[in-house]
């Protein structure tokens, strides 16, 4: 990877937080906090990695993207809609009474999203089955899913953790958002999910472990991960809550809330 | 229409279920059926021999098997998924809810050991509750039925049908009780003798035991007609208007909870378009027990002569 693309990334990734925070402010609601520390990971995603056409939103061979931690549905709208799969405009627009911009993703309503989701826990079930979809009707498409650290204390994740390996879903990527908080605290005070890579790879992922805010890392694993055979990959990017915004980054209050006027002036100017 | 009420003939709605899905299996290769380590009970293991390519055995883990189908479903599939009732509708609401309905994809829920005709399992294997709770879903159908050919129709409906589908199945045996030529209709209940005595309304198992009482009331000269509600949601609320308007009692029995399921529909319906009494029979808000099938029936006065005592002391 060339010093133009991490260039190229930056500044995408940059006019993607400026979304987020104006999306959950004009909402006056939203999860501005696990939004911000998948920005990275969305931007190489949609500006590097997957196959998407955004002519064609459901064309048949593209690849999936399941964004499972839902509430992180204002990165995954912003990426979209600076990919070209809507107007940008409508980003006004979300979670607003008339909108197809839900407070979490619908499927059916959201050119370029591949799945509903928001009650936590249930996107990596799904990504299994368009793997095994896939699989079936030989194709080479591949299905990313983004867990959170906190998303995966439900039990459900570890079901879809054996399926994945049990069927070698090598067309299978999971990236899971470790930044360490969720709604209630730190997720190691919560309820400890704890060794992430440990546990993914008794399950039997190959697992890589990156920096989930460094272009180059984040590019490498996901080439590392279509070069696995026979097993599926996870990669534990080490995040932050909030990154991007100083007073947003760690701090856990920013999970679920909007800012007001003057936190937005303060939010944007740092992103200008 | 006639029936057959054939006692030489029985068989299980889920090993009629196992065998439809084998057939069905054969004309279509979008269908892929998904099961948690049941598939010899639930009977999915006929299509898993003939199609082990299309067969994914999901282990003790109900929840991912909703979510798997769900994204199979995205991919143009047609996934049948099963499992006992307890679990394919109580343990995976929430994946129901959320994965298949919310998004309206297109997956099969056919899930066999509903009731308490389950049997020695006991309470926590009879589920009596989930007609309620699916019939709740938004873009959810619900289909129950009572036969071998009903079962054929209902699988083969199932896949015409774009978006989710409860199929409700049994354990035990089943009269049979419509010929292989019967046409049926999604959505359209069925009327079994024209009596004007009183209407029984009925649903699975349940039209076995309302026709036997049906026979032996005409013997005393009570002519009572059947209705055969295959199609829970949505409801055939004209055929019940017009049995409300032309018999004399209304009588509803399933082998649910009268909680929430085919009494409950039936009554919401009578409630907004011609109120009248509706004797609701069924599993009076309590938990099964373990004993076999025909014991547990009769305990339960889910019976012939239960529907006929019942309607006797009420009418006579």
């Amino acid at each position: 990877m060339n010093s133009y693309e991490t260039e190229n990334f930056e500044k995408i990734s940059k006019e993607i937080r400026k979304s987020i925070i104006e999306m959950v402010y004009n909402a006056k609601s939203g999860h501005p906090g696990g939004a911000l520390s998948i920005t990275d990971i969305l931007t190489v995603l949609y500006f590097y990695e997957l196959n998407v056409n955004v002519n064609n939103p459901k064309y048949e061979n593209r690849d999936r993207l399941v964004l499972s931690k839902g509430h992180s549905s204002p990165a995954l709208y912003a990426v979209l809609a600076e990919k070209g799969f809507f107007p940008k405009n409508d980003l006004k627009t979300f979670r607003k009474i008339d909108s197809y911009l839900q407070g979490h993703p619908d499927m059916n309503k959201v050119p370029g999203v591949d799945m509903s989701s928001g009650s936590l826990g249930q996107g990596l079930s799904v990504s299994n089955g368009m793997a095994l979809g896939a699989k079936l009707d030989r194709k080479d498409y591949r299905v990313y899913c983004i867990l959170g650290d906190g998303e995966i204390e439900e039990g459900q994740v570890w079901e879809a953790a054996m399926t994945a390996s049990h069927y070698n879903l090598d067309n299978l990527c999971v990236i899971v958002d470790n930044n360490g908080l969720q709604i209630d605290g730190k997720t190691k005070d919560v309820m400890n999910s704890e060794p992430i890579d440990k546990k993914f790879e008794a399950f039997g992922f190959n697992v890589i472990n990156i920096d989930g805010h460094n272009f180059e890392e984040i590019v490498n694993a996901f080439e590392k991960a279509k070069q696995t055979k026979e097993r599926p990959t996870a990669i534990i990017a080490k995040t932050v809550k909030g990154k991007g915004i100083s007073f947003m980054e760690n701090e856990v209050s920013w999970h679920g809330k909007a800012p007001n006027d003057e936190q937005y002036n303060l939010a944007m100017n740092e992103l200008n | 229409m006639n029936f057959l009420l054939n006692n030489d003939n029985k068989k299980s709605t889920r090993q009629s279920y196992g065998e439809a899905l084998l057939e069905i299996g054969k004309k279509n290769e979008n269908i892929v059926v998904l099961d948690a380590d049941l598939s010899a009970a639930t009977k999915t293991s006929l299509f898993a021999k003939e199609f082990p390519n299309r067969f994914f055995n999901m282990g003790i883990a109900e929840q991912d098997m909703i979510g798997t189908a769900a994204g199979l479903s995205t991919c143009g599939k047609i996934p049948f998924v099963s499992t006992f009732a307890v679990f394919g509708a109580g343990r995976v609401y929430d994946q129901i809810r959320n994965s298949v309905c919310y998004p309206n994809l297109n997956v099969k829920i056919c899930v066999t050991h509903s009731g308490i005709t389950v049997g020695e399992d006991g309470a926590t294997h009879q589920m009596l509750e989930d007609i309620n709770i699916m019939r709740g879903l938004p873009n959810m159908k619900v289909i129950s039925p009572c036969d071998e050919t009903e079962v054929k129709w209902a699988i083969n409906e199932a896949v015409n049908i774009n978006g989710p589908v409860y199929i409700r199945l049994g354990r035990s045996d089943t009269p049979k009780i419509y010929d292989e030529n019967t046409k049926f209709e999604f959505g359209k209940a069925i009327q079994l003798g024209d009596g004007n005595d009183g209407t029984i309304f009925a649903t699975g198992i349940m039209v076995a035991e309302a026709l036997k009482a049906k026979e032996k009331l005409m013997t005393e000269g009570i002519n009572i007609r059947v209705v055969d509600i295959h199609t829970i949601k949505p409801l055939d609320k004209e055929l019940i208007i017009k049995c409300a308007k032309e018999t004399k009692y209304l009588l509803s029995i399933e082998e649910h909870s009268v909680i929430g399921g085919l009494g409950t529909a039936i009554s919401e319906v009578l409630c907004e378009y011609y109120p009248k009494k509706l004797v609701k029979m069924g599993i009076q808000d309590t938990f099964g027990k373990s004993g076999n099938a025909k014991e547990l029936l009769k305990y339960f006065k889910l019976t012939d002569d239960d529907i006929i005592n019942r309607l006797k002391k009420d009418i006579i």
